[in-house]
């Protein structure tokens, strides 16, 4: 199910934590730990594994998030699919988050990537990555800028 | 949701469109001869691009002589903002979350 190089809009967060990696592993990895700062889960440390993420459902969402561990390098990088469950699968999100742990002299660089928010197949939108995401920012502002009555 | 928000991606993926919307957003109203002088492509590509950035309510126009005036409608975009943003907040509001769980575990 690899896309090759298909440009998708994403979201990166990045944060500076003054925790060792393998600490912060634990927090991303063990199911008790993941529930009290992302969600219920039944996470287990194993490639291919499929879990479910639970939240408090709301209007627009069922709460339930269909995931499957994509890779799994201790204490540096985990990703998994992060996508729409029951019936909103069909035409809900299909994405991937990716979390990165980089050793830092005062701790960790945390960082999160949820990938393939995906506009179309269009060829149009082929190398145009960079400027997208920047593009949506810039539009961010702007729109932040001219709510009008 | 989903048709506007498709039609509001649709109708940025091109970079034309995208560059005649930027300019309509920072530049405030235009004609399509202005619009044209600019993009590098033919009055009636202009038209429609226009047409198609009109249909996902990304501008709006209006009448003056022989004039038509074109202008950015921002809040078009929300559909696709929404849904980024949704998502930028969650994690940023997660790690916060995440590192109050970090205090509280030992090494």
């Amino acid at each position: 199910m690899t896309k090759s190089a298909a440009p998708e809009a994403s979201v990166v967060i990045e944060r500076e934590m003054p925790h060792a990696p393998e600490k912060i592993w634990r927090a991303l990895t063990e199911g008790p730990l993941i529930e009290q700062w992302l969600m219920k889960s039944d996470f287990e440390p194993r490639l291919g594994h499929r879990f479910q993420l639970r939240a408090t459902p709301t209007t627009h969402w069922n709460g339930v998030t269909d995931c499957e561990v994509l890779v799994l390098e201790p204490n540096k990088r985990l990703s998994y699919r992060w996508n729409a469950s029951g019936e909103e699968a069909a035409r809900g999100l299909r994405t991937v988050v990716t979390f990165t742990l980089t050793r830092t002299d005062t701790g960790t660089l945390v960082r999160v990537e949820q990938s393939g928010f995906r506009p179309d197949q269009n060829a149009n939108f082929h190398g145009a990555n960079h400027g997208w995401q920047r593009f949506l920012g810039g539009l961010e502002r702007v729109a932040a800028g001219l709510e009008s009555p | 949701m989903r048709t506007s928000r498709d039609a509001v991606f649709k109708s940025l993926a091109d970079p034309t469109r995208r560059a005649i919307f930027e300019r309509l957003s920072r530049q405030g109203q235009q004609t399509v001869r202005m619009l044209t002088d600019r993009a590098g492509v033919s009055q009636p590509a202009v038209s429609k691009h226009l047409r198609i950035l009109k249909r996902a309510g990304l501008v709006r126009y209006q009448r003056e002589g022989r004039e038509t005036h074109y202008s950015a409608q921002p809040k078009g975009l929300a559909p696709m903002i929404d849904w980024m943003g949704f998502y930028a907040a969650f994690w940023r509001e997660r790690f916060a979350r995440l590192e109050g769980v970090l205090d509280r575990m030992h090494e």
